[in-house]
């Protein structure tokens, strides 16, 4: 006699949760720009709507300028597992920031204007913080294209409402 | 894993409904499986499910979205309007698959 049972169908598209996520990023550093990257690509790839708030020095993932030049600094970072009196020394920065680099594209993880076009591509929206801007004396046309707008601290309240929220 | 009947078949899958065993699979039932989630299978998604076929005999695992999209050619805006909302796990079903494990 068989057991053999009907399969089951893996359930893709329960009745909209309406879940949202809003992630502020608020770091310049390259090994703080990714968290929030592969956060927000994780959740468009889950078909959850996904808001990036850039903010402060969070400014430098969306600035046209130094987007592609993150730098992952060793000074007072203990994951280097380093001594610290030799993380200030000339040339670190440069050498942990290639050896950084060097490990996520051996993983095949893509530098950070390469992941944001991927985020963008996925339906994921990029949003700069206007008092950075000002701060700065950036506007839109400083910023990489994706970005869809340079909203105030309210504005993006009101866009992350009902949404989680992670700050990074 | 457990023996179970897809559009008249034996087949081994996990408690969600992937296939486990690559052999297993047919484009017949991918024909089956696409439907059973509601995608209608055009020459685009055959081209995905092809890579993605391909990309585990030769790799031994599920490619990632970037994967389809960086070696497999096909753009990811594309892929999110093949496989609307999961479209990694949409595919890697249709395809016979286990879930693309990779984070990126």
């Amino acid at each position: 006699m068989t057991t053999t049972m009907v399969a089951p169908i893996p359930v893709f598209e329960e009745e909209s949760t309406g879940r949202k996520l809003a992630i502020i990023c608020s770091k310049g550093s390259l090994d703080m720009a990714y968290p929030g990257l592969v956060l927000a690509n994780a959740a468009l790839g889950e078909g959850i709507e996904t808001h990036l708030f850039f903010t402060f020095w969070g400014f430098d993932m969306i600035n046209k300028e130094t987007m592609g030049h993150l730098k992952f600094t060793p000074v007072g970072n203990p994951a280097t597992h380093m001594p610290q009196m030799l993380m200030g020394l000339p040339g670190m920065t440069a050498f942990a920031t290639h050896m950084m680099k060097k490990q996520m594209e051996g993983i095949d993880v893509p530098d950070v204007p390469e992941f944001l076009e991927m985020i963008s591509d996925s339906g994921g929206h990029l949003w700069a913080c206007r008092m950075s801007a000002d701060m700065m004396h950036l506007e839109e046309s400083d910023l990489y294209e994706r970005v869809e707008g340079i909203i105030s601290a309210g504005d993006f309240i009101e866009l992350s409402e009902g949404a989680q929220t992670i700050f990074i | 894993m457990s023996l179970a009947v897809i559009a008249d078949r034996e087949v081994h899958v996990d408690e969600e409904g992937f296939l486990t065993e690559y052999d297993e699979w047919s484009e017949e039932l991918a024909q089956t499986l696409a439907t059973n989630i509601g995608v209608e299978l055009t020459d685009p998604h055959w081209k995905a499910i092809r890579f993605l076929r391909e990309d585990f005999k030769m790799q031994g695992e599920t490619p990632t979205l970037r994967r389809v999209t960086t070696i497999g050619q096909i753009p990811t805006k594309d892929l999110f309007q093949l496989f609307p909302k999961k479209p990694a796990k949409k595919m890697a079903y249709i395809a016979g698959l286990p879930k693309p494990a990779g984070c990126v």
